[in-house]
């Protein structure tokens, strides 16, 4: 079984508009953020809302909970981190809820059990320096 | 009729190489810029617009001292392989803005003797975005997987109607003497290939070659000089496509803005495109791309692609030359969509020759189809 983030994967670099995303995988929570002004949700983080370029951010705490929107299972990748990891399975998930998509891994399964639709909650893998990925698991 | 009329493609030029383990990365620029002005009929010194790509981040101006070049327009964009289909629209806008009168774009790639990872190396640009994704193992290739397992969910796509994406794309590599692979495969032999990012096999991938290429485009007045029929530039258009703040739907790609807006640009309809050249870095791009052009109703792809429609003799022969999957893919395979075009629509091609070729559509794809990539499209005509 591929379980991921044990070596050096890239670890993500971390900046002012995305700090708080990051703390709260660090506390093994998961966030989006909602404009203050026009409601949208989004996802990546960024300081301003792309649909109305207002500064107003509300961080929206998700229940975790997904289904598989699309995935691949990797059997090639050279690059540190992952190259000793193969097969990985690399995947959108869509959040229950916010329906917005994430990439992630879809971990704590065989790849070959993964299927699109499948029902998957988040689970933080910690890299160190305080960084945890969120990654997805079946549900149970 | 647009401004871009102009402007025509008056000279283009393939390089023959696919492994220049002794040549430079520059050397193949200006070999192709030689052959496409040669087949313009035109010189080196009569350049006043170079357009290049895959270079350093200021690279041009290095490029321009190779050629001993002082062009008064130039043009570096980079958005991955369709960016040389962009640079012909990029150039005739110039050209009729008055920025320019002869534009020349070359392209050189060492990809294949530097062993440069062109599908399987991982996010490097450092962009915002970039720290979401790279953490989880995206590649190229692994991100046009993520677009084919959708489709086939969504759509009921089968691996079979992929792999004769490249079944087709060999047969035409086997009429082109140049082209890297040139013996038959099968859809069977797709299929028995191994699995690199399901549900691509290896087959389904492009083939990482050396190559270089050159365009040249020039005003129309210019072009009456040339020894050989100008090719006309009778519409373009650009797009981008990325995660759209987690919403993006992942079958439809950058063609489906780009194509509409370009054929209409062009005031053509589909039955008008005689051929098409579609940017095949893998068997889905050319599925996907076909659909987001309009050729086929969305999820249309699998069955449009099968039964010889995509060949030569069938309904739309798309990659004459072989494409990116058997002939060459030096890494931005956008210049080589154009140069096979002109072409067809000069009528060289011999035993690969579509008749009657009056209208060619290029579509370029750039960059990772699953996060973002960048369409380019380009509709030529027969010129006089
Ligand atoms: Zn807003």
């Amino acid at each position: 079984m591929a379980e991921l983030g044990k070596s050096a994967v890239p670890k993500p670099r971390v900046d002012e508009e995305s700090k708080g995303f990051w703390e709260a995988c660090g506390r093994g929570e998961l966030y989006v953020q909602e404009c203050g002004d026009c409601g949208a949700l989004r996802h990546y983080p960024r300081a301003l809302c792309p649909e109305c370029l207002s500064a107003d951010v509300r961080w929206r705490r998700c229940s975790g909970r997904g289904r598989v929107y699309t995935f691949t299972v990797v059997h090639q990748n050279q690059a540190p981190g992952f190259r000793d990891k193969l097969p990985y399975v690399l995947a959108y998930v869509e959040l229950e809820g916010e329906g917005l998509r994430l990439l992630t891994n879809i971990v704590r399964c065989k790849p070959t059990e993964v299927r699109i639709g499948m029902d998957v909650e988040v689970v933080f893998d910690e890299i160190g320096s305080g960084i945890a990925l969120a990654m997805f698991a079946p549900v149970d | 009729m647009s401004g871009l009329a102009d402007a025509a493609i008056v000279g283009a030029y393939e390089h023959p190489t696919r492994w220049a383990p002794n040549e430079t990365q520059f050397q193949l620029h200006a070999e192709s810029a030689r052959g496409a002005l040669d087949d313009a009929g035109l010189s080196i010194r009569d350049v006043d617009g170079l357009l290049s790509s895959g270079l350093s981040p200021i690279g041009i101006m290095a490029l321009a001292e190779h050629l001993n070049l002082q062009p008064r327009f130039h043009d570096s964009t980079n958005i991955g392989g369709s960016t040389f289909v962009a640079q012909v629209l990029h150039a005739a806008a110039a050209i009729a803005a008055g920025l320019c009168n002869v534009a020349l774009i070359t392209y050189g790639s060492k990809a294949s003797s530097d062993r440069f990872a062109v599908g399987t190396g991982g996010l490097s640009g450092g962009d915002p975005p970039d720290q979401f994704e790279a953490p989880f193992g995206p590649t190229v290739m692994n991100s046009y997987a993520l677009v084919a397992q959708r489709h086939m969910h969504e759509f009921g796509t089968t691996p079979e109607q992929l792999a004769e994406v490249a079944v087709t794309m060999r047969r035409h590599a086997g009429l082109n003497p140049h082209a890297r692979y040139r013996e038959p495969i099968t859809i069977d032999d797709v299929l028995a290939s191994r699995l690199v990012s399901s549900p691509l096999h290896l087959l389904d991938c492009c083939v990482i070659t050396d190559g270089g290429g050159a365009v040249v485009v020039a005003r129309r007045d210019r072009a009456r000089d040339g020894r050989k029929p100008t090719v006309r530039i009778l519409g373009g258009a650009e797009s981008l496509r990325h995660t759209a703040m987690g919403r993006r739907d992942l079958t439809e790609v950058a063609a489906a803005q780009s194509g509409p807006l370009a054929m209409q640009m062009a005031g053509i309809k589909h039955a008008d495109v005689d051929m098409c050249m579609i940017y095949d870095s893998f068997t889905i791009t050319v599925v996907a791309t076909l659909e987001s052009l309009g050729f086929c109703g969305r999820g249309e792809g699998g069955p449009f692609v099968s039964g010889g429609r995509i060949g030569l003799g069938g309904e739309l022969p798309i990659n004459t030359d072989g494409g990116g999957l058997s002939s060459n893919h030096p890494g931005m395979r956008g210049i080589f969509l154009v140069i096979e075009a002109v072409r067809q629509l000069r009528g060289e091609c011999g035993k690969r020759q579509v008749e009657d070729c009056d209208v060619a559509l290029c579509h370029g794809t750039g960059g990772m189809l699953g996060l973002r990539h960048s369409g380019a499209t380009l509709i030529l005509g027969k010129g006089d």
